[in-house]
């Protein structure tokens, strides 16, 4: 199996058995973004105890590159300090927007995602849940 | 009748090759049309010969390019059917068109309690200004409803002696559906109310006679009948547009200044505050020309055609759903479709690796989508160039997506 085909794999298989898509009661952030160009919807939810990201859901519509990428957060935001959480977006963020490799080998895999600069209009959906995370953590702390 | 091969000729673009030299097979022309070269020409002429600012210069150079633009104007009211083009005010786009009358008439005449009836399939250049208004004006929305197979569900129109405005699409440009604007405006005008025809998608494909459509406003946009983005007009029965409210304040609009007030200029100037989009309503004139020499008679016969084709061979594919009238004689040759298993923005990424332009998502008409029960639509649409070839390509596309999409090939 070629790295490609492996990529492709793990995208569809978290868009068909999208991980953690359910209700987070009493979450401690809780934030609701779209993309008003097509319409994918996600609502990203954290649990925190002790700064640590305790549980993370997601819920939402959209393409399988909207949710995969919210399938593959939940995952990897769980565990992580707010901090590590934001190294994370900004990392995905970078190797997103083609410019930086830097942080990479923290990407796991959301490395799987890189063929998808290649479509630039489809880059917003890849980075919708991200972006509506690192807000989500934004306002938390201005909260806090 | 329309060959559209010939037609093709006129259009430059269409002999690109895309995506690893894929022919370019066109269909988002309920977006934005391709251009022919004689528009494009008509721009470049005007840049390269008459470039200068409209009704201010004495020199000859302001004389022609006052000319041009004036002479376009007239062309594009005849062409929608207006006997006097100073009824005829050109806006950059078709949304500008409608914040006008919004703007202009709505915030100048609605009261509270007036109701604005809006018909649940309008993009929302036809809902939001309205939403607006209403917030300022104390005015109140009310839904027309579509029914489930995507016509307006006219034995439950909403119009009462409480409604002041009636507004509509010519053709939905999701769903393609050809509404009944003349009914609409004799039960509008019954009610005593006005009405505004959304022209967007029906001037490019419908022959159109504003008189004969009986509304009040229509507003409508220059670069879906192969004019240049930024051109696009409203008109309105003058009585209306004397009485309308300017748009914007500045330049051009304006008969007298002193430093505390002033006086509007006559119709249509009143509404064209600032240079206005010179080479591109030059160019939406040179449009016009194009389509009156193919004869819209020709484009309607030609798109409905292509229209039951599309229709066939897509309600053959498994998994598909089409929105909207089955009966191409009621509809455009706009097809809103959703496929199995497929997110429309997946397929569009799929069906572009063709060399295929479609579009996908909720078309700016969300309350549209909330009523289909979809989040999303996949469109298709034609114009005069486009041929059964086209179609047949879309189709084969199609076919096989599902396969595509879960192989994960296209990733």
């Amino acid at each position: 199996m070629s790295l490609d085909e492996l990529y492709r794999e793990i995208i569809l298989d978290h868009y068909k058995n999208p991980r953690n898509k359910r209700p987070l009661p009493a979450a401690d952030i809780d934030l609701e973004r779209n993309n008003p160009l097509c319409g994918d919807e996600i609502t990203v939810r954290v649990r925190l105890a002790n700064g640590v990201v305790a549980d993370a859901a997601f819920e939402g519509q959209g393409c399988s590159i909207s949710q995969a990428s919210a399938s593959m957060l939940t995952e990897m935001a769980k565990g992580k300090s707010l901090d590590e959480v934001e190294a994370l977006v900004l990392a995905f963020r970078g190797m997103m927007s083609g410019k930086s490799e830097a942080g990479e080998e923290h990407l796991g895999d959301l490395v799987a995602f890189k063929g998808v600069v290649k479509y630039p209009v489809r880059i917003k959906c890849a980075v919708l849940a991200w972006d509506t995370l690192q807000e989500g953590v934004t306002k938390h702390r201005g909260g806090a | 009748m329309l060959d559209p091969k010939i037609v093709r000729k006129d259009f430059p673009i269409l002999d690109r090759h895309v995506r690893g030299g894929k022919p370019l097979v066109y269909l988002d022309s309920a977006a934005t049309s391709q251009k022919p070269s004689r528009v494009i020409e008509a721009v470049a002429d005007f840049y390269e010969r008459h470039n200068a600012n409209v009704h201010r210069g004495v020199y000859l150079l302001a004389e022609e390019a006052t000319v041009l633009y004036e002479e376009a104007r007239a062309k594009v009211a005849g062409f929608v059917g207006a006997p006097d083009p100073r009824a005829l005010v050109f806006t950059k786009s078709c949304t500008e068109a409608i914040n006008m009358v919004a703007g202009g008439w709505g915030r100048k005449v609605l009261r509270p309690g007036d109701e604005i009836v809006i018909t649940e399939m309008e993009h929302h250049s036809n809902l939001i200004p309205w939403q607006m208004v209403a917030r300022d004006t104390g005015a109140v929305l009310v839904r027309f409803p579509v029914t489930d197979d995507g016509f307006l569900d006219i034995p439950r129109a909403p119009i009462t002696e409480r409604t002041r405005l009636v507004c509509v699409a010519q053709m939905s440009n999701v769903l393609g559906t050809i509404n009944p604007v003349r009914e609409l405006s004799e039960a509008a005008h019954a009610a005593g109310a006005l009405l505004l025809c959304d022209g967007a998608q029906g001037v490019p494909h419908l022959e159109t006679d504003v008189a004969a459509l009986g509304c009040d406003f229509f507003a409508f946009s220059g670069h879906k009948m192969l004019g240049p983005t930024g051109s696009g007009g409203l008109w309105a029965r003058p009585e209306l547009l004397e009485e309308m409210d300017p748009f914007l304040g500045g330049g051009e609009m304006i008969r007298e200044v002193w430093f505390e007030r002033a006086t509007w200029n006559e119709i249509p100037y009143k509404f064209e505050g600032g240079t206005p989009a010179i080479a591109s309503s030059i160019g939406l004139g040179a449009a016009v020309d194009y389509l009156r020499d193919l004869g819209m008679g020709s484009v309607r016969a030609h798109e409905v055609g292509l229209t039951r084709r599309a229709l066939e061979a897509l309600s053959a594919i498994e998994g598909l759903t089409i929105h909207g009238p089955a009966d191409p004689e009621r509809r455009g040759g706009v097809i809103s479709f959703w496929l199995d298993d497929v997110h429309p923005h997946d397929l569009a990424t799929i069906l572009d690796a063709d060399g295929l332009a479609i579009r996908a998502g909720h078309h700016c008409a969300q309350p549209l989508m909330r009523r289909l029960g979809v989040p999303a639509t996949a469109r298709a649409s034609f114009y005069v160039y486009n041929t059964l070839e086209d179609v047949e390509a879309l189709a084969v596309a199609l076919q096989s997506a599902r396969e595509r999409f879960s192989s994960g090939a296209w990733l």
